[in-house]
């Protein structure tokens, strides 16, 4: 409470960090700080920074240089448990819990109430849990099992942590990325509370109406750097854009005429239950259609269902006239589908491999004649792709885990690209690379549909959606709620589609 | 009713009718089967796997394992032998503690290299499982003593190992005992509880700030411990001791852990559970015989157990999993 009797001093204020993971340089000088009563946003696009900021305030990452001050005190937290001690609490994007313990035992892990012979009260703690459920307006039964309960429900559990620690700093790490707007809504109401009763909140989200609504002050963040922090009340929209950005959106996205051809990709009436429902689109020749929805509305799993590494429980997938296998890769490699996944480091390399063997991954056949595979035309393929693409390399023969994260997708886009497809889909295909090479992706995309290729493009960014995409469709949890025009597309219709307003909604159309 | 179903989880029930299920039929082929002393042998015989079981119990639900079980008890069967040739008149209480800080001592070892090194467990304790009896032999021939028998054993150590109080066998006493301390720890205690975290969910126990290492590395100290009081309270029930004492033993004690509902990845079980998988095993090894199946089927009974037990959580745990989708799916529509 000392913090309130003087509000000069921030609870926590970071100065001056700088942290570095190799050779990337994840935070160079970022101060930051958070005050009693206020909600505090962090800014910035992926890659921005934001997750280390998140991480040292939790007490994951030490940083390299600077200071981390508590109540005006430097302090160092050397682990997670040395952060919550001292009344720092992390909800992170994907709440991790303890699937096989009750909820109830998931909040108060490593607080348990005990009674006589340090035994744990499981009453009082299934009581407490009840309480802090209540307070929250959610109603959750401590008793039951962890396993199977929604995001929303598992972020509530995260929050009822916080609480029950007495948190005084809280840390939102893109909350609202997987939540309905109902479920937003119940945050918002949850995280004006906390503040109020004199939390420090630190809110991250990519939605900057969210950030308009809920904070009091926002700082942000481009390519690990400081950029600016402001009042919420006192920096627009634009504003705020532009300092995420660093450049307007027109250098972002290539200008193209496009001529869209025949239908190359039909997808009818796909399901596949629990995941997604009845979903049909069709993607035509030289044409970038958009897909767009929030985290876990089943986008990835449409793409992955359409290129057969998942099976599908109904509907047909056709390329170029002809029906798709379910569950069946290599004959949609075949037929010309080639997907660039969502996480390029668990799906789209093998990072220990060399930068040649990688890019000859999905075309083995063609470096291999009689079977046997030629380093000589491995070589050559991996050359001729890592040209065309802008590759920047030592050798083609050091891991793939070398290359900085830009370059680790141009080759998960040249071994695609080496397959000659007629439909690519691309699953987040500038997640986490810098500025620079997001021009070039986008580049590259617009080229190949110029040059003819179907594209689907899949990315929770919506600039990048809006920008690239010649039609956008939109889910929502698990439906497609939308099919847009690149006229009718704004930050606005989508969104209303996202968050369940569209064709499927009660409302009907926000086309 | 309630009472009792918290007590034992459907698992345990499962389990104990078995147990029933074994014990009628060989009973109806012969019936000194269930004859007190026949219930005497069984206990006892399930006593000291039980033993090990509950150790194994603390490692497995933290996502470890402790295959070299079996050269720490014959480590310690063998030392206790070596401490009677030494001074006949040591008193068993002496031979019991040594037994448990060498295996203490073993578990230390294994726990060090996977809570430090971060090497896996399974390749850390295969490697000691022939490391230990490595040591068991080399300390056998170094000294000459290939065998120790019950006559250069002190006779109270003997007594100790085959007697009973209240017709209830000390050494299934002991494993008792050792079962409540273990069941009650895991249950109550905020460290037992930090045991199951940290095998559900690795990460997550890292981030709520549960110390793992230390964690791991008290379960496999306390483990080996266990172990060390089997191999002595073998050398006192058998009397007669080499360096083979308890070879092969790992997959029994894997088997009854998994068999008793110990999640092979961790996370969810109970000691109670694994002691009864203990039992129901050594039953049905004991059952073989009278039932006319040759004795050397004893350890195939425990690898298709193992199995059966595996395949069978799989099949549950991919059905939970297909109906938790199927809710989800019909909660959107």
């Amino acid at each position: 409470m000392e913090a309130t009797e003087h509000p000069s001093v921030p609870l926590l204020e970071l100065r001056d960090v700088t942290k570095s993971f190799q050779a990337v340089r994840a935070l160079r000088g970022v101060s930051l700080a958070l005050r009693a009563g206020e909600v505090h946003a962090l800014a910035g696009e992926n890659g921005a920074g934001k997750s280390t900021v998140v991480r040292i305030i939790g007490g994951e990452h030490q940083p390299d240089s600077g200071e981390v001050l508590l109540d005006g005190e430097p302090v160092r937290f050397s682990a997670p448990r040395d952060a919550q001690q001292r009344g720092v609490a992390v909800i992170h994007q994907e709440p991790i819990q303890f699937p096989d313990l009750s909820v109830a035992e998931n909040v108060f892990m490593g607080r348990q109430p005990l009674r006589q012979g340090r035994r744990i009260d499981r009453r009082a703690m299934h009581r407490g849990a009840a309480e802090v459920f209540e307070r929250l307006g959610v109603p959750l039964d401590p008793a039951r099992q962890t396993r199977g309960l929604s995001i929303a429900d598992q972020q509530i559990i995260e929050i009822a942590k916080a609480l029950v620690a007495d948190a005084r700093i809280i840390v939102m790490d893109e909350p609202t990325a997987a939540l309905s707007a109902v479920e937003a809504e119940r945050l918002f109401r949850v995280a004006r509370g906390l503040a109020e009763r004199g939390a420090a909140l630190l809110f991250i989200s990519h939605r900057l109406d969210e950030m308009y609504a809920l904070c009091d002050r926002v700082t942000v963040l481009r390519d690990g750097a400081f950029v600016t922090s402001s009042r919420m009340s006192e920096i627009t929209n634009d504003e705020l854009v532009r300092c995420m950005v660093g450049r307007s959106v027109e250098q972002l996205f290539p200008t193209r005429e496009h001529e869209a051809g025949a239908d190359v990709l039909v997808v009818e009436g796909l399901t596949r239950a629990g995941h997604f429902n009845d979903i049909s689109f069709s993607v035509r020749a030289g044409e970038i259609v958009g897909l767009a929805g929030l985290v876990g509305s089943g986008r990835s799993e449409v793409a992955r269902a359409v290129f057969g590494v998942d099976g599908r429980d109904a509907g047909t997938v056709t390329v170029n006239g002809r029906p798709l296998r379910a569950g069946d890769p290599k004959a949609a490699i075949a037929a010309g589908v080639a997907l660039v996944p969502e996480d390029r480091r668990e799906q789209g390399l093998v990072l220990e491999l060399p930068i040649e063997r990688n890019t000859s991954l999905a075309r083995l056949r063609q470096v291999s004649p009689a079977g046997i595979t030629r380093q000589s035309r491995e070589r050559a393929l991996a050359a001729a792709w890592g040209e065309r693409l802008g590759l920047k390399y030592g050798r083609l023969a050091d891991p793939a885990a070398t290359l900085s994260g830009g370059n680790q997708q141009k080759v998960v886009l040249g071994k695609w690209l080496a397959t000659e497809p007629s439909v690519l889909i691309v699953d987040e295909p500038t997640r986490g690379i810098d500025i620079g090479a997001k021009v070039e992706v986008h580049a590259l995309l617009s080229e190949l549909a110029a040059e003819g290729m179907a594209v689907l493009l899949i990315s929770s960014e919506l600039p990048e959606v809006l920008g690239m995409a010649d039609r956008v469709l939109v889910m929502h949890e698990g439906r497609l709620t939308a099919e847009l025009s690149k006229e009718e597309a704004n930050e606005e219709t989508v969104m209303y589609a996202a968050t369940g307003n569209g064709r499927a909604g009660e409302e009907g159309s926000a086309a | 009713m309630n009472r009792v179903h918290s007590l034992l989880s459907g698992r345990e029930m499962s389990i104990v009718g078995a147990l029933v299920a074994v014990v009628a039929v060989t009973a109806f082929v012969n019936p000194s089967f269930v004859s007190p002393q026949g219930l005497h042998d069984m206990f006892l015989n399930a006593s000291i796997i039980a033993l090990l079981a509950i150790g194994q119990t603390l490692l497995v639900i933290t996502r470890n394992i402790d295959l070299s079980v079996g050269s720490v008890m014959g480590l310690t069967a063998y030392l206790s032998g070596q401490m009677f040739i030494a001074d006949s008149g040591t008193p068993v209480i002496v031979v019991m503690l040594a037994g448990m800080a060498l295996g203490a001592a073993c578990g230390a070892f294994n726990g060090a290299l996977v809570a430090i090194a971060k090497v896996p467990a399974l390749v850390v304790t295969l490697g000691t499982l022939y490391v230990f009896r490595g040591i068991d032999y080399g300390w056998a021939s170094a000294t000459g003593v290939h065998q120790i028998n019950a006559d250069q054993m002190s006779p109270e150590f003997l007594s100790f190992g085959s007697g009973s109080v209240l017709g209830i066998p000390h050494l299934t006493l002991i494993a008792l005992v050792a079962l409540g301390i273990a069941g009650y720890a895991l249950h109550n205690w905020r460290s037992g509880r930090e045991l199951y975290a940290i095998g559900s969910n690795p990460q997550a126990a890292r981030l709520a700030g549960i110390p793992a290492g230390r964690r791991v590395f008290t379960s496999f100290v306390i483990s080996g411990a266990l172990v060390g009081l089997a191999g002595v309270l073998h050398a006192s029930y058998f009397g007669t001791i080499n360096a083979s004492v308890g070879t092969g033993k790992e997959l029994a004690v894997v088997a009854a852990v998994v068999v008793g509902g110990v999640a092979i990845f961790g996370g969810s079980g109970t000691v109670l559970g694994a002691a009864l998988g203990a039992l129901l095993l050594t039953t049905i090894t004991g059952a073989l015989p009278i039932l006319g199946v040759p004795a050397f089927w004893q350890r195939a009974v425990d690898g298709a157990a193992l199995l059966l037990a595996i395949s069978l959580d799989r099949a549950v745990m991919l059905r939970v999993a297909e109906r938790l989708r199927k809710e989800r799916s019909l909660r959107r529509v």
